[in-house]
This record gives structure tokens, C-alpha cells and sequence, in this order.
């Protein structure tokens, strides 16, 4: 019974990385860039969502909305400011640091506005846990909620990118930028609309990161952004269902690390997957690679 | 009044200089051909002409309208259109795919249908190869995609950079065969090419293009019997 239990459980974590997976790979996906501020804008998410709800006491699908505008508001400002400019720099290093500055700018401006303390975040999810087996597993509505959530968001962005006019110039740019100009695509918005994306998705897997597991600090992104960035990676990075298996796959064994091996050794033992899958597969579980033509 | 002129332009790639005040001008209906060596600018001139790059002196006049500061992604819908060097498909893309990218810019379904019969009927092969990705085409075909992708915008004039580069000669009949028929339905070419045997043969006037100057200007079948274009671009 407990290991049906530590597999639900699994699910549940897995299920946040995916989310935040998501976004990250559809960042790479498109812009070819990791956007390492990923995780804090997650936690800048669920920051609005305390104050809104926790604090001022408003109903939780305000705060959510204004979490998803905010984020995506933040999101298209980080893109624009920080990383815009750097895109046709000599190294590709100079984005990726800059995202790295971003995080901690990110990081120290929560920390300035609400101070280092943890706050109690209050789940946002009302639906009581389901009891099976006489009690002996138990489902939580964050759970049920945030698998649901994954699945149809992964299921909307990949008609989004296949069937709809933005998705397939999302795929022209992210293959060649200078002939998807050349096919009259906006380069500079079709990013921006994907950074708006990855930011929306940021915010809700915050906040329902945070109806999980409800403590809530300035670097509470910051963890889980790693892992979903290993997540990303671990099931091919830039491709979308990859990140949902990644994610999952990723939840299932460190819950499973922390309940029968060590959960001092979980984080080492998420992040040696990591290393072995990458060492038999470079490219991911569902990564893809194609040669292409010179 | 030419359909598109260039002015005096000046391109630089940081400090150095790759295109030297060069002036030329496409009417309606010619095929003009840009000749040259390696290095002689003529990439350089195409992609500053649609916005690829920017120059630091000179003017882009099209149909009477100055593009020079127009942004690369909004002259594809004023009617022109850049067949690139290397091809520049969509490998992971199907054909379809890559065809329906070229015709991002304009709304009416029904036109694009018709368009993409058009271009089937141009290149029987992209029809039977629809579904498949564009990576996996050989590069005659692949060449044939961005030509066709390139003409889903319905353009009147079309760009084409080196579209013979890397094919075998059957091929590259067929391709230029192609460029005659392009020409024939309408649609104003100018055609960069290191193959200037082939350019020539096809072209109504043609520029000679030396290290970011024009240095021969001319009817095409009077530079195709010159004795310094023999010498120094069809090996004679």
C-alpha cells in the first residue's frame, strides 16, 4: 500500500515540475535560450497570489488571473530588457548569465518587498482529498488538480504550436530566424508571445505549486526551477510531451529516492539520473535529432 | 520607372567594407542577373535589399516606395521575395508546412489554395512529397521548396541567391528551367549566381559585381560574348 501511495505522491511532485517543465521548454524550444529566471518568475507568481488572497483576503480565481497577467506582463518585460538585446551577441553565454542576474534580481526584489521570512501560502484547491483502501491512500485535490492542469495545458500548446498560424511561426523561428523573417514573420513578437506563454505557465505552477507544498520565500522558485529544468532536459529538451514525462518521471523518483533510499540523497540521486540519461541518450528521452542537410 | 533601384548603397560588416556605393536598377518584367566571384558582395546586396541587413549609406526604392528603413518581416507583403542562399528550409517542417509559411503574410484562403496548385503544378515532386519532412528532400529538391515557399507570398518580384549552388547539371537545368517559367507567369527575378554561363544565358541585363563594386554593366548576351567576362567568369 505505501508504495501505491509514494507513486501518487511522486506523481503529485512530478506533476509541478512538469508544468514549470513546460514552460521552460518551450522557451528553449523557441528561442533557443534556458531561461534560468524561469523558477523565479514561478515564485513571483505565487507571491501574488499570497498577497491577493492570503493577505487581502480576495477570492482565489482573482488572484489567480492577476498572478497569470502579472507573470506575463514580467515575462515580456524580461525578455524584452534583458535578453532582446543580447540576442545577436557573439556568445550565447551572454544570455545565459543574464538570465542567471536576472534570477537573482528577481530573488532580491521579492526578499526587499516581503523580507526573508516564510509565509504560510493557503491552498487555493478546496476539493477534500479522496480516501482509497479504508484511508489507507489518499489522493490530495492539489494533486488531482494540478495533473488535470498539466495535462490539458500540455495538450492545448501542442495544438497551439501544430494547428494555429503563431505556433507554426513559432517553429519557423526557432528553426532559422533569418528565414522566418524572410517568410514576413515578426521575429521580435513571435519571442515575446512565447516568453508570454512561458511566464502564464510559470504563474499557475506556482501557485499550485505552492497550494502543495505551502511555504512560500523569496527562493522558493529557485529548487524547483532546477528540477524542471532537469525534467526539460531529461525527456528531450524543446519538446513538449518530453517535458510532461520528464516532469513525472522526475517527481516518481525522488519520491521513491526519499521513501527507501536516503532523503538526504534525493536531490543526488534526481540529478544522477539525470547525468546517466544523458551519457546513453545526449538528446533525451524524446528528444529529437536530425541531421540536417549542409 | 524601375521596379526596384538601388542607390549608392553602402554595406559594412563592422569596419569592414563589403558593398563600395553600388547602383542598379530592375525593371518590370526583366530577369537580371548579378554576377560575380566568391566574396564579390552579392549575397550582401540581396540581403540588405530585404531588410536581412542594414546599410549605412544608400537607398531601396521599390515601386516608387524608399524601403531601405522598412523592416525585414514587412516586405515580403509589399511584394517581394528572398529565395536565400543554402536554401533555408524548414527541416524539421513538412513541405506543406514550409509552403504554408511562405504564404504567412497574406489571409485569403481560398488565393493561398490556389497558389499552392500553382506551385504543385510548377514542381510536381513537392506535391508527391507533401507529408514529408523538408530535412529529409535531396538538395535539388530542397531548392525547389524554397522556391516554391518563396513564391506562396505571390510576389512580383522574386530574389533568388545562388540557386544552383551544390546541385547536380540536371538539376540545375531543371532549376533554371523553372526560373524561365517564373519569369514567363510574370513575376520579376533577379538572379545572384557564380554560374554565370547559366545566369547569362537566362537574363535579360546583367551587373558584374567585383569586390563590393560593379564593374561591367550590360545586355546579358552582350557580356555573355565579352572577352573579359569570358576570362574571368565563364572559363573560356
Amino acid at each position: 500500500m505505501s508504495f501505491i501511495q509514494y507513486l501518487i505522491n511522486g506523481i503529485s511532485l512530478g506533476s509541478v515540475y512538469a508544468l514549470i517543465a513546460l514552460g521552460y521548454t518551450m522557451v528553449y524550444g523557441i528561442a533557443k535560450m534556458l531561461n534560468f529566471a524561469h523558477g523565479d518568475v514561478i515564485m513571483v507568481g505565487a507571491f501574488t497570489v499570497y498577497t491577493l488572497c492570503s493577505t487581502l483576503g480576495l477570492p482565489p480565481a482573482v488572484g489567480i488571473l492577476v498572478a497569470v497577467v502579472l507573470c506575463t506582463c514580467l515575462g515580456i518585460s524580461i525578455e524584452k530588457v534583458a535578453y532582446k538585446p543580447l540576442r545577436k551577441a557573439a556568445s550565447p553565454l551572454a544570455v545565459l548569465i543574464t538570465a542567471i542576474g536576472v534570477s537573482y534580481l528577481l530573488q532580491n526584489a521579492v526578499l526587499l518587498i516581503f523580507g526573508a521570512d516564510t509565509k504560510a501560502f493557503t491552498s487555493v484547491v478546496p476539493i477534500e482529498p479522496i480516501k482509497l483502501a479504508d484511508g489507507q491512500i489518499s489522493i490530495s485535490g492539489e494533486t488531482l488538480v494540478t495533473v488535470l492542469v498539466c495535462l490539458v495545458i500540455m495538450v492545448s500548446l501542442i495544438l497551439f504550436i501544430n494547428k494555429s498560424k503563431v505556433g507554426q511561426a513559432m517553429l519557423a523561428v526557432s528553426e532559422d530566424k533569418g528565414a522566418a523573417q524572410l517568410m514576413g514573420i515578426n521575429v521580435n513578437s513571435t519571442i515575446a508571445i512565447t516568453f508570454a506563454i512561458g511566464s502564464a505557465l510559470a504563474a499557475v505552477a506556482g501557485v499550485l505549486y505552492c497550494s502543495a507544498y505551502p511555504s512560500l520565500t523569496p527562493y522558493t522558485g529557485s529548487m524547483p526551477g532546477i528540477k524542471a529544468f532537469v525534467a526539460a532536459v531529461f525527456g528531450g529538451i524543446g519538446s513538449i510531451p518530453g517535458a510532461f514525462i520528464g516532469g513525472i518521471l522526475l517527481g516518481i523518483i525522488e519520491t521513491f529516492g526519499k521513501a527507501y533510499i536516503s532523503s538526504q540523497l534525493s536531490d543526488a540521486i534526481v540529478f544522477g539520473v539525470l547525468i546517466v540519461v544523458l551519457l546513453v541518450k545526449p538528446s533525451g528521452l524524446l528528444g529529437k535529432n536530425i541531421q540536417e542537410k549542409v | 520607372m524601375a521596379m526596384l533601384e538601388i542607390k549608392d548603397l553602402e554595406v559594412y560588416y563592422g569596419m569592414i567594407q563589403a558593398i563600395k556605393g553600388v547602383s542598379f536598377e530592375v525593371n518590370k518584367g526583366e530577369v537580371i542577373a548579378l554576377i560575380g566571384a566568391n566574396g564579390a558582395g552579392k549575397t550582401t546586396i540581396l540581403h540588405t535589399i530585404t531588410g536581412l541587413l542594414a546599410p549605412k549609406k544608400g537607398t531601396v526604392t521599390f515601386e516608387g516606395k524608399n524601403i531601405t528603413k522598412v523592416p525585414g518581416h514587412k516586405i515580403v507583403s509589399m511584394g517581394m521575395a528572398h529565395v536565400p542562399e543554402g536554401r533555408r528550409v524548414f527541416a524539421n517542417l513538412t513541405v506543406l508546412q514550409n509552403l504554408k509559411l511562405g504564404a504567412y503574410t497574406r489571409k485569403d484562403k481560398k488565393e493561398i489554395d490556389e497558389t499552392l496548385e500553382m506551385i504543385y503544378k510548377h514542381f510536381p515532386r513537392l506535391e508527391e512529397r507533401k507529408n514529408q519532412l523538408a530535412g529529409t528532400l535531396s538538395g535539388g529538391e530542397q531548392q525547389m521548396l524554397a522556391m516554391g515557399r518563396a513564391l506562396m507570398s505571390h510576389p512580383q518580384i522574386i530574389l533568388m541567391d545562388e540557386p544552383s549552388m551544390g546541385l547536380s547539371p540536371i538539376f540545375v537545368n531543371e532549376i533554371f528551367d523553372i526560373i524561365k517559367e517564373v519569369s514567363k507567369s510574370g513575376t520579376t527575378v533577379l538572379l545572384v549566381e557564380q554560374n554565370a554561363k547559366k545566369a547569362l544565358s537566362i537574363a535579360d541585363r546583367a551587373y558584374v559585381l567585383e569586390t563590393g563594386n560593379i564593374v561591367m554593366e550590360g545586355r546579358a548576351d552582350t557580356l555573355l560574348n565579352d572577352d573579359s567576362v569570358k576570362k574571368a567568369y565563364l572559363g573560356e
